[in-house]
């Protein structure tokens, strides 16, 4: 049970993760690289703000936000300089500086060396100390992303960012400021991954720079590319197939090395095979 | 001036009850107008220090020789292109260049010469683009668009595009493209319109159909604009016409006159 709940976990984590991500490369078209930074910069506010600055969760999941908005409005800015391949390029450099300045900026970050003793989410003197309540606890939140995504999806502001992924000289044409859409879906899609980078760092408890690499910004993209550009339920989906991959392959009984090393293949040919036959994904709405 | 007084002193024009004076005061005010505009492609003058001024709640038939700079004023017109130096006037405003965001604010919609749709959304979302709310918070609470909805359910019918509705832009046939392009023009209900070569390539009895729509449009006393090579359907539809070569101004006035000038016929139809 501790498992399956332990997987759900994750579950969400991703899925919050990949429904943000998705509002960038599938609604609006921006491939983005970064998102891991984010995610990172939303565990560390956590793992700071919960052991060094005495913030609750809740607080801290604020103060997350609250930088990422911040860091996310500026690089935000510089990447709407670049388009398609260069707009990927300059984020996965991004991506890259932000995880140097969380390994080297040991004042702040305790460097490689991590952090420890992360708190668990409380309201009031209620506690969420057991994974099941933690479990439930997130599922909300992750529900929350999904119902944010379809609204977004629905309204005229999602068609804005639908017909600039496209065409943004036409679309700027019907009168829309092109370039203001793309800084809020940018924000708000930061930000959301942020709030899933404090769930992370309060479920597991100890942070190190090593998740947040550029490597994990390509695996989300997979996520999304797997489970379809553009749709919100392909997000969850494809989280749900990459997440539960290593799982299948340890209850085949592959030895550990075996199945880490098959991993990355099996996740590498997936990316390939979807783009070649299925470029919009299982789900998806959109092909780049 | 009101719109349907200029169309009475029109008609009485062409009746011939009042005279012309000059070219352009036939037509009352102008609406649109450039100065002095330059547009260059790597050293090629596609527009070439041209002044004209389009008449208001006329249609301009927009004609000249293939490359002659007709789609690239337009373009220019429209906000697609920053001209290179010279002047443009909407209304009474006058400006450098035009932004493309400003058009909804300055009423101009058009169509391309190429097609230009949202190729993975559907023809009803192609239709709703450059209607719903353009500000941000409104854009985001406009989940339903009722107000926009029953003007699209006529747009679809006048363009018989009803049953494609939910098809991507990308699924539809050239002719139904046109169409698309047109209704997404009909939705903004600009009182500008121009249309590039909005009948190359139609079977006839798409062509009809186009042609209704726009006598729609000159009803309600819009201003139209349309390039189109064409020469029958020109002088059908325009009460003005503007002859471009080399991107400067040929000949311009009512279409039997300028039709039957020599110069036009010599550069244009090489007769
Ligand atoms: N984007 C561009 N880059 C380079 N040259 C261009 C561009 N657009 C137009 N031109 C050139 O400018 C000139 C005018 O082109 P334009 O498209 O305005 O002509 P046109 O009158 O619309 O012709 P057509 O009847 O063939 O549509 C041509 O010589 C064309 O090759
Ligand atoms: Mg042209």
């Amino acid at each position: 049970m501790e498992y399956i709940i332990n997987l759900a976990i994750l579950f969400c984590i991703y899925g919050m993760l990949a429904l943000s991500l998705n509002m960038v490369i599938g609604m609006s078209g921006l491939v983005s690289l970064a998102q891991a930074a984010f995610y990172g910069i939303g565990a560390y506010a956590t793992a700071i703000g919960m052991t060094s600055l005495g913030m609750g969760f809740f607080s801290s999941i604020l103060l997350g936000i609250l930088i990422n908005a911040i860091i996310s409005l500026v690089v935000g800015k510089i990447l709407a300089r670049f388009q398609y391949d260069y707009y990927a390029i300059v984020s996965a450099g991004l991506s890259v500086i932000v995880f140097s300045i969380l390994l080297n900026w040991k004042d702040v970050t305790n460097g490689a060396l991590g952090i420890y003793g992360i708190g668990k989410p409380a309201i009031g003197s209620y506690t969420f100390y057991s994974n099941a309540t933690f479990l439930g606890l997130i599922f909300i939140f992750t529900v929350a992303v999904y119902l944010l995504y379809m609204w977004i999806d629905r309204s005229s502001f999602g068609r804005v960012l639908k017909g600039l992924r496209e065409d943004e000289k036409l679309t700027q044409s019907m009168g829309y400021k092109t370039k203001h859409y793309k800084s809020i879906i940018f924000v708000l899609s930061a930000t959301l991954s942020g709030v899933a980078g404090s769930f992370f760092a309060s479920y597991i408890a100890f942070i190190d720079p090593s998740t947040f690499q550029l490597k994990e910004g390509i695996f989300l993209f997979t996520i999304i590319i797997v489970g379809g550009l553009s749709s919100a339920l392909g997000s969850v989906v494809g989280a749900l197939v990459l997440i539960s991959l290593p799982e299948v392959l340890r209850f085949i009984g592959l030895p550990y090395e075996t199945a880490a090393q098959l991993q990355q293949i099996i996740y590498g040919a997936m990316l390939v095979l979807m783009m070649v036959f299925k470029p919009q994904g299982l789900f998806g709405k959109y092909r780049m | 001036m009101k719109i349907d007084k200029i169309v009475k002193n029109f008609k009485s024009i062409q009746k011939g009850e009042l005279k012309p004076i000059k070219p352009l005061s036939v037509y009352g005010l102008d609406i649109i107008a450039c100065k002095n505009l330059n547009k260059q492609f790597m050293g090629i003058k596609a527009i070439d220090n041209l002044t004209i001024n389009i008449p208001q709640a006329q249609t301009t038939g927009l004609i000249g020789p293939n490359g002659s700079g007709k789609t690239t004023l337009m373009n220019i017109l429209t906000g697609m292109l920053k001209p290179d130096s010279g002047e443009i006037r909407v209304r009474d405003k006058i400006r450098k260049r035009i932004k493309s965001h400003e058009l909804r604010k300055y009423r101009i919609a058009r169509t391309f010469q190429d097609g230009r749709l949202i190729e993975q959304l559907s023809v009803e979302d192609n239709l709703l683009l450059p209607v719903a709310d353009n500000t941000i918070f409104g854009g985001l609470k406009e989940v339903k668009q009722d107000d926009y909805k029953a003007r699209m359910e006529q747009v679809l019918e006048i363009t018989s595009l009803t049953e494609h509705r939910h098809k991507k832009a990308e699924e539809l046939s050239y002719g139904l493209r046109k169409l698309l392009e047109i209704g997404r023009l009909l939705m903004q209900d600009a009182e500008i319109n121009f249309f590039d070569e909005p009948f190359t390539g139609l079977f006839p009895e798409i062509v009809e159909k186009v042609c209704d729509i726009i006598g729609g449009l000159q009803k309600q006393g819009k201003t139209i604009v349309i390039i189109e090579h064409n020469m029958g359907l020109i002088k059908r539809l325009s009460d003005h016409i503007i002859v471009l070569d080399h991107g400067t101004l040929l000949a311009e006035g009512r279409p039997d006159f300028v039709l039957k000038n020599k110069a036009v016929r010599e550069a244009y139809l090489g007769v």
